[in-house]
């Protein structure tokens, strides 16, 4: 196996685009990526796409061939896949991308993802996201996504010392993180009062412990670490890529408030990388809702079970603190495109092990990025180095 | 969910009916036709649930999709029925009355519809029981 590196990122704004195609999203993140690399189009063996539900937001399947023609390589025949796995395509599509160049069999590969939500309205999408669940048995029921996460929450605030205050202050703290992002869909400070006079989603979340409904794309370009320094002098290293899966319903879980897979593809990438807590500086965690950043937190060991909330409110987990989480400002603040989700939080990642940025600079040289899709059904954890 | 897709679960979704592995004993709400412990040697035969269980999570969903949005605010619960599994069911009662470790029982319910005129989804909920 070849270890593998990150030569070029590139992101969207995350919002509601209602003048962007689907396809256009995709070509602008993926030409920034390129132009960040210094590669041109032709130099490329492969693109993997993480894309949740095309064929539900914009009735179109077939995506990888689509982008491979609209990026303008169709005439090129590149070998381009879509790559699902519901909030966590993303994380899933750079994976695969780093599978193929770590095996040999290819040198010069484009991780990406995209998601156009805004097209279909809100009850709708409300209801594709369900589709992350079981439909036949969560969904028939009446679960929602939200509904899901909830239950969850409920659990775990019976079981733990976890106060409403406590949740809010993940979204708080991932505002705040916003505030100072170019790219992040709201750029706007709340505060614990904001979330806690929020209208009621589903008990006891309201809706500003809810990640939003976003068009966005995000990409990022993987070569041979051997490769690296033909292209730029600031490569940044894939430590470790790791992935597990759990029971597709909440309902089946061993533990309601653990995420088994997180906790699985969290050791597995820590015993990969030969790394320790202690030598991850920053986090790029799955916060769909303020419940599943403090679920994260816990599950992927770096606090017991119990206590992230208490660290997120005393500023543990903010950008000066001892370990910052979620910089970019989260799935809450930054936006939600699903398929673009996992790999917006690699072009976060190494927007920080490069000193790029900006007002929210942390000082890091590793950072890990947890993706989830679904409640937990699958989990997909990097590590990547400067 | 289409008439097909709908119907082809109506015993399970009407009755309670799941499945057992007979070579564990371990019973499945959701019906699964491999046991997960016993995988090809597992024998599956199929259970009715006596339908009492135990509130082990639950939220009030107050925003649903377009399917369910006549009928919010509503309960949504994990049940763990007696023999042992979990499912996902609307509990109903009202939104403030849900408890964890609240004592249910199955009733036959008119659960959706797929929008004015389409078709009515009936299925398993659960009431309190004590
Ligand atoms: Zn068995």
């Amino acid at each position: 196996m070849r270890d593998v590196a990150i030569i070029g990122v590139g992101c969207t704004e995350f919002g509601e685009h209602w003048g962007t195609s689907f396809r256009d999203l995709f070509v602008k993140a993926g030409t920034l990526a390129l132009e960040d690399a210094g590669v041109t189009g032709e130099n490329l063996d492969a693109l993997y796409v993480g894309n949740m539900s095309a064929g539900r937001f914009v009735e179109q399947e077939h995506i990888g061939a689509l982008i491979a023609d609209y990026a303008g390589l169709a005439t090129n025949h590149v070998a381009s896949t879509r790559v699902e796995a519901a909030c966590a395509s993303g994380g899933l599509a750079f994976r695969q991308a780093v599978i193929a160049v770590a095996s040999g069999m290819e040198d010069i590969v484009v991780a990406a993802g995209v998601e156009k939500m805004t097209d279909v309205g809100t009850g709708a999408s409300v209801d594709m996201l369900a589709s992350a669940a079981d439909r036949e048995w969560e969904g028939f029921a009446g679960a929602t996504f939200p509904g899901l996460y909830a239950m969850i929450a409920t659990d775990y605030m019976h079981r733990y010392p976890l106060t409403r205050e406590q949740l809010a202050e993940v979204a708080v703290k991932n505002h705040e993180n916003g505030a100072k992002n170019p790219i992040a869909q709201f750029r706007n400070r709340i505060t614990v009062d904001t979330v806690l006079n929020s209208s009621l989603v589903a008990d006891p979340l309201r809706l500003f412990d809810c990640s939003p409904i976003t068009d966005g794309a995000a990409a990022v370009v993987v070569v041979p670490l051997e490769r690296a320094r033909e292209f730029t002098d600031s490569p940044v290293k894939v430590l470790a890529s790791a992935q597990a899966s759990d029971t597709i319903a909440l309902h089946d879980r061993r533990d309601i408030s653990t995420l088994d897979a997180t906790v699985a593809a969290g050791r597995g990438a820590f015993s990969q990388a030969g790394l320790t807590h202690k030598d991850i500086d920053m986090l790029e965690v799955h916060d769909c809702f303020t419940i599943a950043e403090i679920c994260a937190i816990e599950d992927l060991g770096f606090c017991k079970k119990g206590e992230a909330g208490r660290l997120t409110a005393e500023g543990t987990t903010a950008l000066g603190g001892e370990i910052p989480v979620n910089t970019s400002g989260g799935l809450k603040a930054c936006g939600h495109p699903v398929g673009a989700t996992g790999i917006k939080q690699i072009y976060e990642i190494v927007s920080q092990l490069r000193g790029e940025a900006g007002a929210r600079q942390v000082d890091a040289e590793i950072g890990m990025a947890h993706n989830v899709g679904g409640t937990g059904a699958t989990v997909v954890v990097h590590i990547l180095g400067a | 969910m289409s008439v097909s897709r709908f119907w082809r679960k109506i015993p399970q979704r009407y009755n309670l009916v799941g499945t057992q592995c007979t070579t564990c004993g371990r019973y499945f709400f959701p019906p699964r036709s491999l046991c997960p412990d016993c995988r090809r040697s597992g024998k599956i035969v199929d259970h009715k649930f006596n339908g009492e269980g135990t509130v082990v999570t639950y939220t009030v969903v107050r925003s649903a999709s377009d399917q369910f949005e006549n009928t919010t605010p509503y309960v949504l619960a994990v049940v763990q029925l007696d023999e042992g599994p979990r499912l996902t069911t609307q509990i109903a009662c009202p939104p403030g009355e849900a408890k964890i470790g609240m004592r249910v029982k199955s009733v036959f319910r008119r659960v959706a519809a797929d929008g004015e005129s389409g078709t009515i989804h009936y299925g398993t909920k659960f009431v309190p029981s004590e």
